[in-house]
């Protein structure tokens, strides 16, 4: 059992630890496989294929599995690290201690949005892209945008998903507009007048590598995520009658069938089910 | 030739990367000398975007490794494909903006090419 800390909470010890940690694992090769593996597994919702990572029901918990691989993975090189969240509700600017030298480091270089400080900027020799949609070798970010301005989701944009108690509706898919927690939080829910909400509006507010389909090479993924899992949670907690759905595996008939997990059915690559994920309080905490 | 996909390109070496990519570039800075812009097709789009040379090609040809529908349009940047999939709203996503939805294929790889800041595509499936 640990605990997985608020960004802003963490002691300088702990910031070194963690980084630390994601460097030895990105030395061993490691890293660039769980990278991989997130651009796998983003089916778009046209494709007839089953849709587990994004744009579906098991957005939540297969996040959560993969999340607990990164930190498995973390703690088998240091046992005192867990991953941070990141409340992108009120450490909403690019200044926060998030951004600073001594843990993920700032944003991008004009030009060509290279990331200068930190351990993770490519100068310091640590951290090669090579799971990468582009040629470059180094992390890119562009904080904020700040030639097209955007802001971070806001507490209320955060609390009408959460004010939802119906976990996800069909078509399951990233057109679930009917209501719906998941899609509200993912952020495809979004009403027309606005691009992003939530999820994906956080992945657009950091730019760089975390627009593409390769997010996890820099690793605020992680952090990001880490609070989705306990936005996930905070949902439970509101809504206790309400659960994981489609409870079951979709009727014959239905053009959704065979294309989105239901709570007992398996999810790959771990071929883990919703329900087992549901609750993870027997493996870690949140402070 | 056999051509690969993007997923396996992502799964090669960065030494192979390397390789590949130089030729790519070579035939993309060929074929743009070689080849004058004169959209035919409807949805055919061949422009020069912020320095960036943009192709799309409706769907049915182009060079489709298998990896997603018939008929899907393909996106060139520079001479290499980029990797798009469609949504069941009909709005489109690329490997370069995953969590962004565009209306047609030719605002996604222009905001594609405001996103790459100069940097070259992987190519999967193209020149090479």
């Amino acid at each position: 059992m640990h605990t997985r800390q608020n960004q802003k909470n963490l002691t300088s010890a702990q910031k070194k630890r963690f980084t630390a940690a994601v460097l030895e694992l990105k030395r061993s090769g490691a890293y660039d496989a769980l990278v991989r593996t997130h651009d796998k597994y983003f089916v778009p919702d046209r494709d007839r294929k089953l849709r587990v990572g994004h744009m579906s029901p098991s957005f939540f918990p297969w996040h959560r599995r993969y999340l607990l691989e990164f930190e498995r993975q973390l703690q088998e090189i240091d046992a005192g690290v867990s991953v941070p969240y990141w409340d992108w509700t009120t450490d909403s600017s690019p200044a926060s201690s998030l951004w600073a030298d001594d843990f993920l480091g700032g944003t991008g270089r004009t030009g060509d949005r290279k990331v200068m400080t930190g351990p993770f900027a490519y100068d310091k020799g640590n951290w090669t892209v090579t799971v990468g949609i582009t040629e470059s070798a180094f992390l890119t970010r562009n904080l904020g945008r700040p030639q097209n301005p955007i802001t971070l989701p806001t507490a209320a944009e955060l609390q009408w998903a959460i004010d939802d108690p119906t976990y996800d509706v069909a078509p399951w898919d990233s057109t679930a507009t009917a209501g719906g927690f998941r899609n509200k939080l993912e952020g495809w829910a979004a009403p027309k007048s606005e691009r992003w909400r939530n999820h994906n509006k956080v992945h657009q507010w950091i730019g760089g590598h975390m627009t593409g389909g390769t997010a996890p090479n820099d690793p605020a993924f992680w952090l990001h995520h880490a609070f989705v899992d306990l936005i996930w949670d905070r949902w439970q907690q509101k809504h206790p009658g309400s659960g994981y759905l489609p409870a079951a595996p979709l009727a014959v008939g239905d053009l959704q069938r065979g294309r989105v997990i239901a709570r007992d059915e398996p999810m790959p690559p771990w071929n883990i089910t919703p329900r087992e994920m549901s609750d993870h309080r027997s493996l870690y905490r949140y402070e | 030739m056999k051509k690969i996909t993007r997923r396996q390109a992502l799964g090669a070496t960065a030494g192979a990367l390397t390789a590949l990519g130089l030729t790519a570039a070579a035939a993309g800075a060929t074929s743009a000398a070689a080849t004058p812009a004169e959209p035919t097709t409807p949805g055919t789009v061949d422009e020069v975007y912020q320095g960036r040379r943009i192709q799309i090609t409706p769907g049915g040809g182009g060079h489709h490794g298998g990896h997603h529908s018939p008929g899907q349009p393909t996106v060139r940047i520079d001479g290499r494909e980029l990797h798009i999939m469609r949504n069941a709203d009909g709005t489109w996503i690329s490997v370069i903006n995953h969590y962004e939805t565009f209306a047609e294929p030719k605002l996604l790889a222009r905001a594609a090419v405001r996103d790459l800041q100069g940097a070259a595509l992987v190519p999967f499936g193209g020149a090479a």
